[in-house]
């Protein structure tokens, strides 16, 4: 059951595939400074987060597994209890006020680090935009 | 080393025993045999309640004379509490709010004379204006002060603007503190760029003090160093966001998020440098080396420091018979763990510290009001909690 609700974004994603690997190098690279900046005080330098207080990055199922939910997270904070590699976390991530070019950039730098890969696929500031906050 | 041996023969006894004496007392307190020792206050002598909910990112408040009360809220809105509601019309008057990142609308805080005068004291994170000094589409946090009538701002007056603006969404600091002196104290972050927390030419990493008016006092310290600001009173602050005076020292009492392991609490005295970023418990969040050392001559060394970091967000001194032996003590807020700690303080020392209301809620501010009691801003939950004595 699990695995379809993974499959359901994956398709998504797939059809907004950018062949150009140059393209995600650089915007990983942008999302490197971004993230240095809003992100690693809490979610850490290796994106380990701080078990049980802020959920990892790293080989994170929540992240990788539905990185919709992880954008609306990013774009407009995200408050309350959610499951991550099987911990549950309780706390709040402040809205960073970031804009829909720097959430794509963040996004593809947090899904091509620390083991995480997002097999060449490329979030795209038009698929930010497309993110609203309640489904 | 063999002189020692008959000496530790002769005492091992008596050291035997305390060490078991000391084993039972410790046994004894955990099992609640209490009742013969005068009872000690603690967490379950003291009763939160809800004063207000439906804040949307709640960043201070101030606790009005007549019961009502002003909420910050981080997006920029003013907002009043009244007969124990949040009134749905904001409050008008909040000039332009640099909203991202950490920026936004910040700390809020009445003149010791608020009675008569009426001045109610505000910093926010101030975007770039035409004219100022640095980066377009930078910020640096702003402090203004102004009336309150019904759901407006009157008397607005622009008192002080950290230069220069940055471009970047870290560390405003952006606590207040008046020392019932005529001055008033403000703590700036060095905006995520550490090396300017050293430069006096800059705002950023400082405490700065003011006249209530927004005037430069001429007794600054470094009103006559070439180059630098006159408003400086200290530097090398990462992000100051808690600051205190203590009630019976007047001595200022600062706590700042440091790097990963590097959360330090401070006392703030004219001039000083508080090291950052040349000494710092911590390592930096990339888990890379800031500096190998943690003291150095000429650096103020932190009263206490937090590792693992516990990102400490408001801070009060309790002044309150109310709360028993704690009168005198600190209470510090965790934005990151959700608690409150208690602060056992003496003098300029803290002995010890301990962990209450664990679970409360990600903490922004913690002040003691007119009334006695603590109030505490929790920017998840958007409410506004009052700590006070069951009895």
């Amino acid at each position: 059951m699990r695995k379809i609700f993974a499959i359901i974004p994956a398709l998504v994603f797939c059809s907004a595939i950018l062949p150009q690997d140059d393209e995600l190098a650089k915007s990983i690279e942008r999302g490197k400074m971004v993230y240095s900046e809003n992100c690693i005080s809490c979610h850490m330098g290796t994106g380990e987060g701080v078990t049980a207080t802020f959920p990892p990055l790293a080989k994170s199922d929540y992240l990788m597994e539905t990185p919709e939910s992880a954008i609306k997270a990013i774009k407009f904070g995200l408050i309350g209890k959610i499951k991550v590699n099987g911990v549950d976390y309780d706390n709040m991530m402040p809205n960073p006020g970031l804009g829909n070019d720097e959430i794509a950039d963040v996004t593809n730098y947090i899904m091509n680090t620390w083991g995480n890969s997002s097999e060449k696929k490329m979030i795209t500031e038009k698929m930010v935009d497309e993110i609203k906050e309640k489904k | 080393m063999n002189k020692n041996i008959p000496l530790l023969k002769r005492y091992l006894p008596v050291a035997l025993g305390g060490l078991m004496l000391t084993a039972s007392i410790g046994l004894m307190s955990n099992s609640g045999f209490e009742t013969e020792k005068p009872k000690k206050f603690t967490e379950a002598d003291l009763k939160v309640d809800t004063v207000a909910s439906g804040l949307t990112m709640p960043w201070a408040s101030a606790l009005l004379p007549n019961g009502d009360m002003l909420v910050t809220e981080r997006g920029g809105k003013l907002r009043l509490v009244t007969g124990g509601k949040l009134d749905p019309k904001e409050v008008t008057g909040i000039p332009e709010v640099f909203y991202k990142g950490q920026g936004g609308l910040l700390d809020i805080a009445l003149h010791p004379d608020y009675k008569t005068n009426g001045w109610i004291y505000i910093s926010y994170s101030s975007p770039k204006a035409s004219g100022e000094e640095g980066d377009e589409g930078g910020a640096n946090t702003a402090l203004m002060r102004a009336k309150l009538k019904d759901h407006a701002l009157t008397d607005i007056q622009p008192l002080f603007k950290a230069l220069p603006n940055v471009k970047g969404n870290p560390h405003f600091g952006g606590r207040i503190v008046f020392d019932k002196k005529g001055y008033v104290f403000l703590s700036l972050g060095e905006r995520g760029q550490k090396q300017n927390a050293q430069e006096l030419s800059r705002d950023q990493g400082k405490v700065v003090r003011l006249h209530e008016d927004g005037k430069i006092p001429k007794d600054n310290p470094f009103v006559s160093t070439a180059g630098a600001r006159p408003e400086i009173w200290t530097y090398g602050h990462r992000n100051p966001q808690g600051m205190i005076i203590h009630p019976t020292t007047g001595v200022i009492w600062e706590h700042e998020h440091g790097p990963q392991g590097g959360d330090e609490l401070n006392i703030i005295e004219k001039g000083k440098n508080y090291g950052w970023p040349l000494i710092t418990f911590g390592i930096d969040y990339d888990n890379s080396i800031i500096s190998k050392d943690t003291a150095r001559a000429g650096l103020e060394q932190p009263v206490v420091y937090w590792k693992p970091s516990i990102a400490p967000c408001g801070m009060t001194f309790v002044t309150s018979d109310k709360f028993k032996d704690w009168n005198g003590d600190l209470l510090v807020g965790s934005l990151k763990f959700m608690y409150l700690q208690h602060l056992v303080v003496k003098g300029n020392k803290v002995i010890s510290r301990e962990i209450i209301f664990d679970k409360i809620g990600r903490v922004r501010d913690v002040r003691q009001a007119w009334d006695g009691n603590i109030y505490v801003v929790l920017e998840n939950s958007g409410k506004v909690v009052r700590i006070s004595p069951k009895s």
